[in-house]
């Protein structure tokens, strides 16, 4: 079976994010970029399908930018076999991105594909499931667990109440939780593998796909700041404080 | 222009959050109905009546409803929404799994996670983990919208009499089936809609120590949650990671126990009224945003808070 993983290129999660003086965005210039980490989940997992005789061939896939080309060279570094990178002018919107990931399974028919349960940038959780509803297929969500039976996929969700097991019809689309696996770090040797691995480019309107923005940006804003309280010297004060001054308890 | 609420409930109740969808949906133009999908949903349906603020209740009770498999929730959803300007759900897990099917099934961008309303078609969310706030307004012409549940206070559970509308099932489509589930018991409160949260983290060490909190939780009639690294350590289930990708708190007061507050981690909980720290690094994050902040090694402090709590 063929594995497809959209993965996106984002503001690393170690980086603290600084909203723009003009308002219209956050800073993104010189600023370190990295692989979406629920992305590297999904390129994990579906490594890991592969060298389990699972799957016979993982493609990594990225809407954005030209740069995208490193995100998807890390994929290729992990262990895909192979990239396509979709060339956009902006940063595309999760339903543009779910047309245009419909246009590559069209073309290249994966039985599974792995995406982030969100993308850390705009914390949207859609792609997944709007790729689902378009083509049709059933989709398991936030997946600690999957495993290939007869025909169809058996899948553990995390819930807001615990776990959900369920067994979708094959071919499926899954996103990745954080208990799915722990990624590995690409090696030496095998980042310099993935520099000769193949990666199409292609644009959006190659797909035929219509990546008009359907929002607009009013505005980015600074959050209210909360400000530091003070130091309590002991577990007596702390408690007269919540009782007499917060009163809390 | 009126609002269609997609339920989370039951079957016999509702949960929680939709209440809070009930405010939001007051905030915007027109009517606000429910929609309760369901399998012998009756009694969620008639809780949903008696929700002040609620004009009218759908009922689609049938067998493929049950466990709101998103595969069969949400064609039923988009097609209802052919006579609605907004359709909202509150960001819960089912909410965040069936509402961009539904949207997408529309042609619809949904807005997420939104925590105000700025008119009909404009929208604030929290992106980047929390640390900016996104003013969006959208041209579609149905909103599909989910909601941070507490970024709106809950509708009173009594105090309406919506009449309750049966509406076709759209059927089963066959392509997922449920399994089983397992879930997390606790008589503690729920930890979305606690007054006080008790949090522990990596600095905890152990599965077993979560006791302690436990013990000072029952005081305080506290619900107890986590960090991803003290999920990821086993140390506690998954339902309990409090951040951006787990859940969103705010009580009146939220205890952070040898957690050091990554911002991931603050994107959970940084709106609580009261935040208390208990480190034994002073320098730890966690410091910049309590408002009392205690530094001392956590087993002898909470313990002794215990004691104190008497
Ligand atoms: C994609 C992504 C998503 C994430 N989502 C979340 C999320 O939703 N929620 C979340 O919480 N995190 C999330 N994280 C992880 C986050 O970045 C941090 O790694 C995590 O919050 C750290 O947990 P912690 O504070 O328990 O552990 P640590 O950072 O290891 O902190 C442990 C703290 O305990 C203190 N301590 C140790 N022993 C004691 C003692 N005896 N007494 C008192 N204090 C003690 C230490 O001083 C330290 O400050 C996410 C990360 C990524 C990359
Ligand atoms: N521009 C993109 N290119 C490739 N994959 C994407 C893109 N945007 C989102 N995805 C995928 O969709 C997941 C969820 O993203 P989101 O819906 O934006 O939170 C990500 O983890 C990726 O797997």
């Amino acid at each position: 079976m063929k594995v497809l993983v959209p993965i996106k290129r984002v503001i690393d999660a170690n980086v603290k994010v600084r909203v723009k003086a003009d308002n219209t965005g956050v800073e993104t210039a010189n600023v370190k970029m990295a692989m979406n980490p629920f992305c590297e989940i999904a390129v994990e997992e579906a490594v890991r399908l592969k060298e389990a005789g699972t799957a016979s061939e993982v493609i990594v896939v990225s809407a954005g930018a030209a740069q995208a080309q490193e995100t998807l060279r890390t994929g290729l570094a992990m262990g895909a076999d192979r990239g396509i990178l979709i060339q956009c002018d902006s940063d595309p919107e999760p339903l543009a991105v779910a047309k245009l990931l419909k246009a590559v399974v069209e073309k290249e028919g994966p039985e599974l594909v792995i995406l982030g349960k969100q993308a850390v940038d705009n914390d949207n959780n859609q792609t997944g499931q709007m790729l689902a509803a378009l083509l049709g297929w059933p989709q398991g969500t936030f997946i600690s667990k999957v495993e290939k039976t007869d025909g169809s996929f058996a899948i553990t969700r995390e819930v807001d109440g615990g776990l959900e097991k369920l067994e979708i019809k094959a071919p499926a689309v899954v996103t990745t939780d954080l208990r799915l696996n722990e990624p590995r770090y690409a090696s030496l040797p095998n980042i310099m593998k993935a520099k000769k691995k193949p990666i199409d480019t292609m644009t959006p309107a190659d797909l035929g796909v219509d990546v008009s923005p359907r929002l607009t940006v009013v505005s980015v804003t600074e959050p209210p700041a909360r400000k530091a309280g003070v130091k309590v010297a002991s577990v007596a004060e702390l408690v007269d404080k919540l009782r007499n001054e917060a009163k809390v308890i | 222009m009126s609002t269609l609420i997609v339920a989370e409930h039951d079957n016999a109740e509702l949960k929680p959050a939709t209440l809070n969808a009930v405010t939001a949906a007051g905030q915007l133009p027109g009517e606000t109905h429910v929609l309760i999908a369901g399998s012998g949903c009756g009694a969620a349906a008639e809780a949903a009546a008696k929700v002040a603020g609620v004009d009218k209740v759908l009922k689609a009770d049938d067998a493929a409803y049950d466990h709101h498999l998103a595969e069969n929730l949400a064609p039923l959803v988009a097609k209802l929404a052919a006579d609605y300007s907004h359709v909202i759900a509150a960001a819960t897990t089912s909410g965040k799994n069936v509402m961009p099917r539904a949207a997408a099934l529309l042609d619809v961008q949904q807005v997420s996670d939104i925590s105000a309303i700025e008119g009909e078609d404009t929208f604030v969310r929290p992106i980047y983990a929390g640390n900016a706030l996104a003013t969006v307004k959208s041209s579609d012409a149905v909103k599909v919208l989910t909601i941070r549940a507490t970024a709106f206070d809950a509708a009173p559970a009594e105090g309406g009499s919506a009449a309750v509308e049966a509406v076709e099932s759209t059927g089963d489509t066959g392509l997922a089936a449920f399994k089983g589930q397992e879930l997390t018991k606790s008589e503690r409160p729920e930890l979305t809609t606690a007054g006080i949260v008790i949090s522990g983290g990596r600095g905890m060490q152990s599965g077993e120590n979560f006791a302690m909190l436990e013990r000072v939780a029952d005081k305080l009639g506290a619900a107890v949650g986590a960090s991803r690294a003290a999920v990821d350590a086993g140390y506690v289930p998954n339902d309990y990671q409090v951040g951006q990708t787990g859940k969103v708190v705010a009580p009146d007061l939220y205890v952070a126990v040898g957690i050091s507050g990554a911002i991931q981690h603050l994107a959970g909980m940084k709106d609580s009224k009261v935040i208390v720290a208990i480190n034994k690094d002073e320098e730890a994050p966690i410091f910049q945003v309590a408002d009392y902040g205690l530094v001392a090694d956590l087993f002898e402090a909470v313990p002794e808070l215990e004691k104190e709590l008497g």
